[in-house]
């Protein structure tokens, strides 16, 4: 069969938010193509809501070394703070080319761009919530998607859209570049590349419930695995506190940076027991935990497993008196639902769409959605590539957006600071890689370069067992939700782990129905379950072995955090007989000692 | 409260099928159920060979617009409840773009079409001295607000008349992504846009047939958007 080549300095896996801005800087200095799956405004990163952080103080007083420490913070300590201290001191330069490139934030009555609070995002004087998450309504992250793909278009980038990254090529221990099956016809290409950049996103799709697009399938951590190289702290997932019941869908945590506040059952605001400083804006792996407790205990609404997210005027006018909130000229906070509909136009669409509750006149039903990897391939602040515990570099690869761990969000993100680490990360790879390229040469490409994609891809549709994708799929995301969620135990997760070994095992018998060559996305689903069931092992099999509770790994066999001897980060590899190895490396300290968290 | 629900589905698959054709599915499923619920469904249990294209499942990636019992829709804000699902429901591909596979069609036209507009943002001038961000009121703001929300599904376009008949009319989805820059206080390639606009596959090929603003997700208001668009051509005035 034919195979088509094709040859660029750069080659950019993902046109979501990290991969489009590591396109605009590549494209200024080395040829760069951009293969994604999706349309480049398809991706995820138009989905995300409430904001980017960046201390631009634009509102009240701020500073980046107040970012850097709540960034800290809310990685419970196990982010690496040379690169937290990078992202956040960066972040304002960022958000100001974000705006230059014409990103249209929200303004604040003096013109400029309007800054909303957040969880764990705090004065550190005063330990109050603190406005640093820029913002376009709700949807930030489709205007951030929007804007880098248009300037794209401004400069020209040459894409490859609806093209599946099948796998990655090495020669000679470097990046060569990648394989890829055009969908609309089936096609094999092979790009020959001297710098590849990984940016495909996160795997939410592990989880029963989910805020994440079908398209969050690991393809790339799952690729990385398979050429022997690890992954880090994959047992940190977070599940974001409001995620509409049943569905999963997101609502934004600036539902609660506008006021609103979580009842139970009972008409509390629970969260004043949780966290009595900054209450409904913790971090999120306090909040989910919370509300598992809450619901646990027997207050979720009428015994169910959801919670009522309260953004009603009345509701909000009554807790920012009781908490005392001020308007930035010292007035008391108070909202219309005018001001409710302004701010979260998206949201209420989604309610009254998929709810059909209105969110200024009723409540909101919501549960913890799995949302976002803090882990995921191991790289440096310049983006490259880790291929071990020693930090060796793998030359030519590059990682950014969610599917990297540089790490930044360590074992919990802080909300907002998602979009941050796509834009800053994508840039850095973008200028890395080029650079790199500038002073490599082309691999020789070897004959046999898309031979494991195709056997891979002849596999699943010459499989003619009795299983099918649906069934194995199904029953992954019900096991990792019940066993490998908020709350985990050293017999639930050892339970789930020989649930996903046998589902790998049964994926060798599934029988596809469509044999065809356009567009065949039957084949394509039961390629990103393989990945996914990859993803699931090896994120039970490094929370199997992290006997702590720290951020989003909850343990209630091991309730406290144990830095004595799990202050490290998780390195896991698959072997070629398919063992699961772990090994550990050190979290980079500079200015935090760790200490007790409380909010 | 699991129902019975028939979805008549307009298939076509290139390397078997020389002319689309209509299938039935019935599956059970509830009232709140989405069309890509059911769509999910019926490929998972019944055939995996229906093809279409989705990803957020909520409304905001764009990819799921099809033609739900006739009208532009995107099947993941679609909810049975909102159907009468007493009768068949039919999904079809939508119109006015080569098919490609059953619910699929390319959209390259639709994009290129798109690109024609000068879809990005274009000033020139020195930034800031400090480096900070230019000033915009929240009035110059809101000018342009509902023409940010666009997500390029193509409801718009593909459900317009004009374009049926001539892919070469930029269709409204182009004018709503041009108007988003013509009336932001902060751009300076406006004229060059509405000169774009003025031409011949530009918004007087419109005729006001409002189809595209019924078929918007995300409700903007396209006809007005491409009203002011032309007001802003002929007066050479943006207010």
């Amino acid at each position: 069969m034919s195979i088509k080549t094709h040859q660029y300095e750069v080659v950019i896996v993902g046109a979501g938010g990290a991969g489009l801005m590591a396109a605009l800087y590549a494209s200024k200095k080395a040829s760069t193509a951009v293969i994604s799956k999706l349309y480049p405004s398809r991706s995820h990163t138009g989905a995300a809501q409430g904001g980017i952080s960046a201390a631009l103080g634009n509102i009240e007083e701020d500073r980046p070394e107040w970012h850097t420490y709540d960034t800290v913070k809310g990685s419970d300590y196990l982010g690496d703070q040379d690169a937290i201290e990078f992202m956040c001191f960066k972040a304002p330069e960022l958000v100001y080319e974000l705006e230059h490139m014409g990103l249209p934030f929200d303004r604040t009555p003096e013109g400029r761009i309007m800054q909303r609070p957040f969880g764990g995002h705090t004065n550190n004087e005063t330990g109050k919530p603190v406005r640093r998450a820029c913002h376009a309504a709700d949807r930030t992250g489709h205007m951030i998607l929007q804007t880098l793909y248009q300037q794209c278009i401004k400069n020209n980038v040459t894409f490859f859209d609806e093209f599946q990254v099948l796998d990655l090529i090495m020669v000679n221990g470097k990046a060569a570049g990648v394989v890829a099956i055009e969908i609309a016809t089936g096609d094999i290409h092979v790009f020959h590349a001297k710098a590849v950049i990984l940016a495909t996103g996160g795997w939410g799709r592990v989880w029963e419930i989910t805020s994440n697009a079908y398209a969050y399938t690991g393809d790339a951590p799952a690729m990385i695995l398979r050429k022997g190289l690890p992954v880090e702290d994959m047992e940190f997932f977070q599940f974001h506190p409001t995620g509409i019941y049943k569905l999963g869908i997101l609502i934004t945590e600036g539902v609660r940076g506008e006021g609103g506040v979580l009842i139970n059952d009972k008409g509390e605001r629970f969260m004043e027991r949780y966290a009595p400083h900054v209450k409904d804006l913790a971090s999120r792996d306090v909040v989910s935990r919370a509300m598992y407790i809450e619901m646990k205990e027997g207050r979720g609404i009428n015994g169910q497993r959801y919670l009522y997210l309260d953004v009603r005027p009345e509701t909000v006018n009554k807790y920012a008196k009781i908490d005392g909130r001020t308007n930035p000229d010292g007035t008391p906070y108070q909202v219309t639902a005018e001001d409710i509909l302004r701010k979260l136009p998206d949201i209420i669409d989604f309610c009254k769409t998929y709810l059909g509750v209105d969110p200024v006149k009723e409540p909101m039903p919501v549960q913890p959605t799995a949302h976002y990897a803090m882990g995921g391939i191991p790289t440096n602040i310049k983006t490259e590539v880790l291929a071990d515990e020693k930090n060796t570099v793998v030359p030519g690869l590059y990682a950014a957006g969610e599917n990297a761990c540089v790490s930044v969000h360590g074992a919990n993100r802080l909300g907002t600071n998602s979009l941050l680490d796509l834009v800053v990360f994508g840039k850095e790879a973008g200028i890395h890689a080029a650079e790199y390229a500038a002073g490599a040469q082309f691999e020789p490409l070897p004959d046999d370069a898309a031979d494991y994609a195709r056997s891979q891809l002849d596999a699943i549709l010459n499989s003619k067992g009795n299983e099918r994708v649906a069934d194995i799929a199904k029953e992954m995301k019900h096991e990792m939700m019940d066993k490998v969620g908020v709350f985990r135990t050293e017999e639930g997760m050892q339970e789930a782990l020989d649930k996903i070994r046998e589902l790998k095992e049964r994926f060798k018998h599934i029988h596809i129905d469509d044999h065809g060559k356009v567009f065949n996305t039957d084949l394509l689903t039961a390629w990103e379950l393989s990945n996914l069931l990859d993803v699931a092992e090896i994120t039970t099999a490094s929370a199997l072995a992290r006997k702590e509770s720290r951020g989003a790994h909850s343990r209630d066999d091991y309730p406290k955090r144990d830095d004595q001897n799990w202050l490290k980060h998780t390195l896991a590899w698959r072997r070629e007989n398919g063992e699961i190895e772990l090994r550990y490396k050190p979290v980079v300290i500079t200015k935090y000692q760790p200490k007790e968290r409380v909010y | 409260m699991l129902e019975k629900v028939t979805l008549k589905i307009l298939r076509y698959n290139p390397e078997k099928d020389a002319q689309p054709h209509y299938e039935r599915y019935t599956v059970e499923a509830e009232p709140t159920d989405r069309i890509l619920d059911v769509l999910e469904k019926i490929k998972a249990y019944q055939d995996g060979t229906l093809t279409f294209r989705r990803s957020c499942a909520h409304g905001v990636c764009g990819s799921c617009a099809m033609r739900i019992n006739g009208r532009n829709r995107l099947a993941c804000k679609t909810l049975l409840k909102t159907l009468d699902t007493s009768k068949e429901i039919t999904v079809e591909p939508i119109l006015g773009l080569p098919r490609v596979k059953d619910l699929i069609v390319d959209m390259t036209t639709f994009f290129d079409n798109y690109k024609k507009v000068m879809p990005y943002f274009i000033n020139d001038e020195p930034l800031p001295e400090d480096g900070r961000e230019r000033l915009q009121s929240p009035e110059e703001r809101a000018r342009f607000d509902d023409t940010t929300k666009c997500i390029l599904c193509g409801a718009c376009t593909t459900a317009c008349p004009t374009f049926w008949a001539d892919n070469s009319y930029v269709g409204p989805s182009a004018i709503v992504n041009a108007h988003r820059f013509i009336f932001d206080s902060r751009d300076r390639a406006a004229a060059e846009r509405l000169k774009i606009l003025a031409g011949d596959s530009g918004v007087f090929r419109c005729r006001t047939a409002f189809n595209c603003t019924e078929a918007c997700p995300r409700e903007i208001k396209i006809t007005k958007a491409i009203a002011e668009v032309k007001r802003a051509i002929i007066t050479g005035r943006l207010d």
